[in-house]
């Protein structure tokens, strides 16, 4: 090795080093430690190995199951609501008609605002005697005992936070969305008018299939995120009322920093890091076939 | 004269479903924004005012009670220095950490550098509440809980943040570096005066964002910091509204002071903003 490939060498190490060291004590070695942990009843003091014992209680965890159930339909109702709205949204601001880049500012900017911010106006907004929402149902002639309940309800709990996510994240996706549209050649469009394509054939045709390298990628994103959410509830129902609103991460957080038991919690963890894992390995299979197709 | 007619038209006539379509549009925008109205409308009110069967949106006198009380009954102002400290810091050692890293990665040539770059896209997947017990215990014995030195050092370095500024510097041609070094210009001063002024874009959508993940973090917070004057504006505001939960007003008041820095942030750097989430997703 040459004077000056060892110097670069030497250069490169130094210039890593920062954003390295950091590297492996927060991500590194917490990534290892953790799942060591899982096997562990570590209390944050102290503990020892209970080999597959953690695993074997998430089976028998009512409270766990019922989280994991809750998740399941808070992922699987919140994230076909939030790419239909994302798509529409992104479909009927590329059109550029009026006012199109003011309305593209609004809808962002709910999605910068905190979790913490939006369920506070959410608590209010939804308060079922005199606040606005039922107020405005009223208004509509919903009788006063059919006025729904939201956040105070097993029955609409999980709704009323999904309203509000759907609300909060539509924005976001919807500027991936329009990404995605600016990047389908215009000579595909001209060519299917020529062919006397209508406005629905133009996008089941062309639109829809060109999109969907980006409404691959929108749902994988927006699936991920689903199996994080935590914010949200813990400002507003706290899991509550009964179960009906706890998630993974609100049990992980539970477990972990208010039972103290860590090992337990990191077994929830790794099967929360599982379900990631298979969804991102679904991602790389799937981005292979859409590469093909094109 | 069919076909001029026909050719004309779509930048003459007002087509019905252009006007569905404006109407779905501004309907949105207004869904999004009457949230925002009603809140800043209710911090003016009296708690009595806030609710009640026919309920005025626009307060009639528009009372500042609810801020006094934010501002004094309760250390905003604090939380406020606080997260900005936080802010601030962070994204600044981000800055630089990353880019140092990101320059690295990209423009100099060493043994191992590719493999570690696998590693650090193969962690950014790895959800952090995946990993945030075992985190949580090295901070602990670091002596750092309770202390705004644990978010500071949690935050510093992110792999995203490594990746966003590698790729923006993929594009800077590699003839310029080594006229540098032809020219005997040392790494350092290549970094400072070619890499980083041909990265500002990156540097500037990475320093939005993360400005805007700290102000916004909650977790975090909450799980390192224990008194009340580390507090952040999040978990302040999230215990003042488990405390005084009747006290509508004040909350809001409280949210809206906490939203106001966002709103500057957006206005100043929307551009940037709007590319680092058409980013975000590129990275995937």
């Amino acid at each position: 090795m040459t004077k000056t490939a060892r110097n670069e060498m030497a250069v490169g190490y130094l210039y890593l080093l920062p954003n390295l060291i950091g590297f492996l004590v927060f991500t590194a070695i917490p990534i290892v430690t953790g799942f060591v942990m899982s096997f562990t009843n570590y209390n944050g003091y102290k503990g020892s190995f209970v080999g597959l014992a953690n695993y074997e209680k998430l089976f028998r965890d009512t409270q766990f199951k019922a989280a994991f159930a809750n998740n399941m339909v808070y992922s699987f109702v919140s994230v076909p609501l939030i790419i239909l709205f994302a798509l529409l949204l992104a479909l009927a601001l590329n059109k550029q008609l009026p006012l199109a880049n003011t309305f593209k500012t609004i809808c962002f900017f709910p999605n910068l605002t905190s979790m913490v911010a939006v369920g506070c106006v959410a608590m209010l907004l939804f308060m079922p005697s005199n606040g606005p929402v039922n107020n405005f149902l009223s208004a509509l002639g919903v009788p006063e005992e059919n006025l729904p309940q939201w956040f105070f309800s097993t029955k609409t709990a999980l709704a009323t936070i999904i309203i509000v996510v759907v609300w909060k994240q539509a924005g976001y996706y919807m500027i991936m969305f329009m990404g995605g549209l600016k990047n389908i050649p215009s000579f595909l469009y001209e060519a299917a008018r020529i062919d006397g394509a209508n406005g629905w054939q133009l996008f089941r045709h062309v639109t829809w299939p060109m999109l969907s390298p980006t409404t691959f990628m929108v749902t994988i994103l927006c699936f991920i995120s689903s199996f994080q959410v935590f914010d949200i509830i813990n400002v507003t129902t706290q899991g509550g009322p009964g179960r009906a609103t706890s998630v993974i991460v609100f049990r992980i957080y539970k477990e972990a920093f208010k039972n103290n038991k860590m090992g337990y919690a990191s077994a929830q963890a790794y099967l929360l890091f599982l379900i990631i894992l298979i969804i991102t390995l679904i991602q790389w299979r799937g981005q292979k076939r859409w590469v093909n197709v094109d | 004269m069919t076909a001029i007619a026909h050719a004309s038209r779509p930048h003459k006539r007002i087509r019905l479903s252009d006007v569905l379509i404006f109407l779905f549009c501004l309907l949105a925008a207004f869904v999004m924004v009457v949230p925002f109205f009603w809140m800043v409308c209710a911090s003016f009110k009296l708690n009595t005012e806030i609710f009640s069967k026919h309920a005025q949106w626009i307060p009639e006198v528009f009372h500042t009670v609810n801020y006094e009380k934010v501002w004094n009954d309760i250390p905003f102002f604090k939380y406020f220095l606080n997260t900005a400290k936080l802010a601030v810091i962070i994204t600044l050692l981000q800055l630089v950490t990353c880019s140092l890293a990101a320059f690295s990665f990209s423009k100099l040539h060493y043994p191992g550098r590719d493999k570690l770059f696998l590693a650090y896209l193969g962690t950014m997947m790895v959800p952090w509440h995946a990993i945030m017990i075992p985190q949580f215990i090295i901070v602990r014995n670091l002596g750092l809980f309770n202390t705004h030195a644990a978010l500071i050092l949690l935050q510093a370095f992110s792999a995203f943040g490594v990746f966003i500024l590698r790729q923006n510097m993929l594009s800077i041609p590699d003839s310029l570096i080594e006229a540098a070094k032809i020219d005997g210009s040392s790494w350092f001063r290549t970094y400072l005066t070619i890499i980083l002024p041909l990265t500002k874009t990156g540097l500037v959508t990475l320093a939005v964002l993360t400005f805007n993940n700290v102000w916004n973090d909650y977790m975090g917070p909450m799980i390192y910091l224990d008194s009340q004057s580390l507090f952040t504006i999040q978990i302040g505001l999230a215990s003042f509204k488990q405390e005084f939960a009747a006290d509508y007003g004040a909350i809001m008041a409280g949210t809206v002071c906490s939203i106001i820095p966002v709103v500057i942030v957006y206005a100043c750097a929307q551009r940037q903003i709007v590319e680092g989430v058409a980013f975000s997703g590129l990275k995937n």
